[in-house]
């Protein structure tokens, strides 16, 4: 199956061997690494004996750990010091290119690469995080791993993998304004859920997908693990070619030519074989909020918590566990929620397009009195970009703070934390229980411009109404 | 640790079970993200489930099955649907190993989870819903029961029970075999993989 799809011509051409285990060793044309899951991975190529045989195919850079207020070092955490001390003495034993601190091309290891053209279509790309899905937004073949396979893919610049088979998401009309891609995202898991995905790729496509940008693609691609699909893709097209054109790492002059041509053989065809295919109409979604402690648990912001009696028999344990931790009367609207903390961030939200949403909610408005709201760009060039235009000025006047590139509180691996039961209002991917960092802490998952009007409102409020406003 | 982890051919696993309830339960839960500031797993064993252990503690269904006297030392984990969903954090599969688990037996598991298990060589075994519940209503029943997992045979026996558990062709031979870690087997593959980057175009900057 998968016969003709992007995915099924990726993984050929990736294809080293096929392993006496049954699995197939594939070829991993882009590594990047971080400071929490690679520091291990070296330490075992160390007692192995071994040394990275493609230095020239892995990246790196800091995220998840670096504080967003002051990143002068030492850091002011000596684990987090110590993580990052450690990043940069392997990088520099191994010739890897490490885009630090203050290099203008730090930032979260998803945004950055696809920023600087590392990220291109027909690639494989591997990274010791389960976000690396949003490279598929350039069609090309994406996923998380475990230090184990950082390690191997330092070894080997290869993986022992098993081939998924693929699912066609195809998605009509087009988004309507106050809704974006988060939303849609947000509500292919819902329909999917958080465990529709396991053992697919998913292929977004058809018009709603084709009228993406860049960015919004990524943002889709990002939370395909969100559906328990390892990889989310998008084929690439014009839009794909004129993102990457220009960019650092993209090719030039004739080659990109050829570049071109190469990419765009790799789509899949029109007689392309799917093992599934699930449709969608974009213009039916409204703004997606999650209400419980999974990013399947959500609903329209027009609709209310669902009770039992909505919910599928299997799903009510957790439903009854999303009410007691998240303290959400069933039945009750979403909307007017009262939130504590707005986080617009993340490998999910926090590229120049994002920011640009928010701070057109924000412009001209004020954050609610009691509400800590704060942007934290996704790299050092969002932030420069987001500068030039501004858009940190807007954010300031409105009362949001303006921070350093970083994780920050997607997973609250640094300073940024939810503080005993507070509930925020975030940008991010993941609502799970303890997530942002307090082991009670509450998170409702949203766009980053329905976290904008959550912070001047103080709850949950339909972003339509201030756009319209 | 008592137990030595895991090396060469996993046929069987043996030792008492730990049920851990419930659907969706996420590498965040398994080990807090708190923990995974460290340059190594050695730490992680006592943190396994730390917040869920801690919120527990106190409560009327506490405290957490890894606290019970009856599990500490348990070996075999009997959990539900789409277990280790989430974050890529081999840290998850590090700290319950560290812990002292040595083979999981859900309805279902996550797939980076589920790899990062097999290359620590910890088998995850899957049963049907009514299966699993039988499985943990059973070990539930008698805490100091010792079961087998066998990995050849896809079996889980002990309790004066048996019953059937299913793992795929390739892990199960990886496992059987020892081959579960992948790295030598990658290595030995050196001339295929420069085949490899010959034949892609992106890795000579499409020169012509």
């Amino acid at each position: 199956m998968s016969a003709g799809t992007l995915y099924d011509k990726v993984w050929a051409l990736h294809q080293v061997a096929e392993l006496p285990g049954g699995s197939t060793q594939l070829f991993i044309g882009l590594h990047l690494i971080h400071e929490v899951t690679s520091p291990q991975a070296f330490a075992a190529l160390k007692d192995l004996g071994l040394g990275v045989r493609h230095p020239e195919r892995t990246v790196a850079t800091v995220d998840h750990i670096v504080p967003t207020t002051s990143q002068a070092r030492p850091f002011a955490d000596p684990l987090a010091e110590e993580m990052l001390a450690t990043l940069e003495a392997n990088c520099a034993a191994h010739n890897i290119t490490l885009h630090g601190l203050g290099s203008g091309r730090q930032g979260i290891v998803h945004v950055i690469a696809p920023e600087l053209g590392l990220t291109q279509p027909g690639m494989t790309v591997a990274c010791g995080d389960s976000h690396t899905s949003t490279h598929g937004a350039f069609g090309a073949i994406a996923f998380g791993i475990g230090t184990s396979q950082v390690r191997d893919v330092l070894a080997s610049q290869s993986l022992s993998m098993g081939k998924l088979k693929v699912r066609r998401i195809w998605v009509d009309g087009q988004l309507q304004p106050g809704v974006y891609a988060k939303d849609l995202v947000l509500h292919v898991i819902r329909t999917l859920g958080v465990k529709g995905g396991v053992g697919y790729a998913y292929e977004f496509a058809g018009p709603a997908i084709e009228g993406l940008s860049m960015e919004e693609r990524m943002t889709l691609c990002n939370m395909a693990i969100e559906g328990g699909a390892r990889c989310g893709y998008v084929n690439p097209d014009q839009v794909t070619f004129d993102y990457l054109q220009g960019r650092p790492y993209a090719p030039s002059g004739e080659a990109w030519e050829r570049a071109v041509a190469w990419w765009s053989s790799l789509a899949s065809g029109p007689d392309a074989v799917f093992d599934d295919e699930v449709r969608f109409d974009a213009s039916a979604i409204a703004p997606t909020i999650t209400w419980g402690i999974t990013p399947g648990q959500g609903i329209g912001v027009d609709e209310t918590v669902p009770t039992l009696e909505q919910t599928e028999s299997d799903e009510r344990p957790l439903a009854e566990e999303a009410y007691r931790y998240m303290d959400l009367q069933p039945g009750a609207p979403i909307a007017g929620t009262p939130v504590d903390v707005c986080f617009i961030g993340s490998c999910t939200n926090g590229r120049l397009s994002d920011l640009q949403a928010a701070a057109a909610v924000a412009k001209g408005r004020h954050v609610a009195p009691g509400i800590k709201a704060f942007v934290v760009p996704g790299s050092e060039q969002v932030a420069a970009a987001a500068e030039a235009e501004g858009l940190d000025q807007v954010f300031t006047a409105a009362g949001f703070e303006w921070r350093e590139p970083g994780c920050s509180m997607c997973l609250a691996m640094n300073p940024d934390r939810l503080e005993g039961r507070q509930i925020s209002a975030s940008s991010s991917n993941r609502n799970f229980k303890g997530r942002q960092g307090s082991a009670t802490g509450r998170t409702l998952l949203m766009s980053p411009a329905m976290v904008a009007a959550a912070a001047i409102a103080g709850k949950v409020t339909d972003v339509r109404q201030l756009l319209a406003a | 640790m008592a137990t030595p982890f895991p090396f060469g051919p996993i046929t069987a696993v043996t030792g008492t079970a730990v049920v851990v309830r419930g659907d969706d339960i996420d590498t965040d839960r398994i080990i807090p993200a708190r923990f995974l500031k460290c340059v190594t797993f050695e730490a992680l064993g006592p943190a396994a489930f730390a917040d869920d252990r801690a919120e527990l503690a106190q409560a009327p269904a506490g405290p957490h099955p890894f606290d019970r006297p009856e599990h500490q030392g348990a070996s075999i984990l009997l959990v539900n649907r789409n277990f280790g969903c989430g974050s890529s954090r081999e840290h998850a599969p590090q700290a319950l190993m560290r812990w002292g688990i040595r083979a999981v037996v859900g309805e279902s598991f996550a797939e980076i989870f589920y790899g990062n298990c097999l290359a620590l060589g910890i088998p995850c075994l899957t049963a049907s819903h009514e299966g699993m519940l039988a499985i943990q209503a059973a070990a539930a029943a008698d805490p100091a029961a010792a079961f087998t997992l066998d990995v050849a045979a896809q079996s889980l026996s002990g309790a004066d029970q048996s019953w059937a558990l299913d793992l795929a062709a390739g892990p199960r031979q990886m496992l059987s075999t020892g081959q579960w870690d992948a790295t030598s087997q990658l290595l030995a593959n050196g001339t295929a993989l420069e085949a490899t980057v010959a034949r892609l175009p992106y890795l000579a900057t499409f020169a012509a």
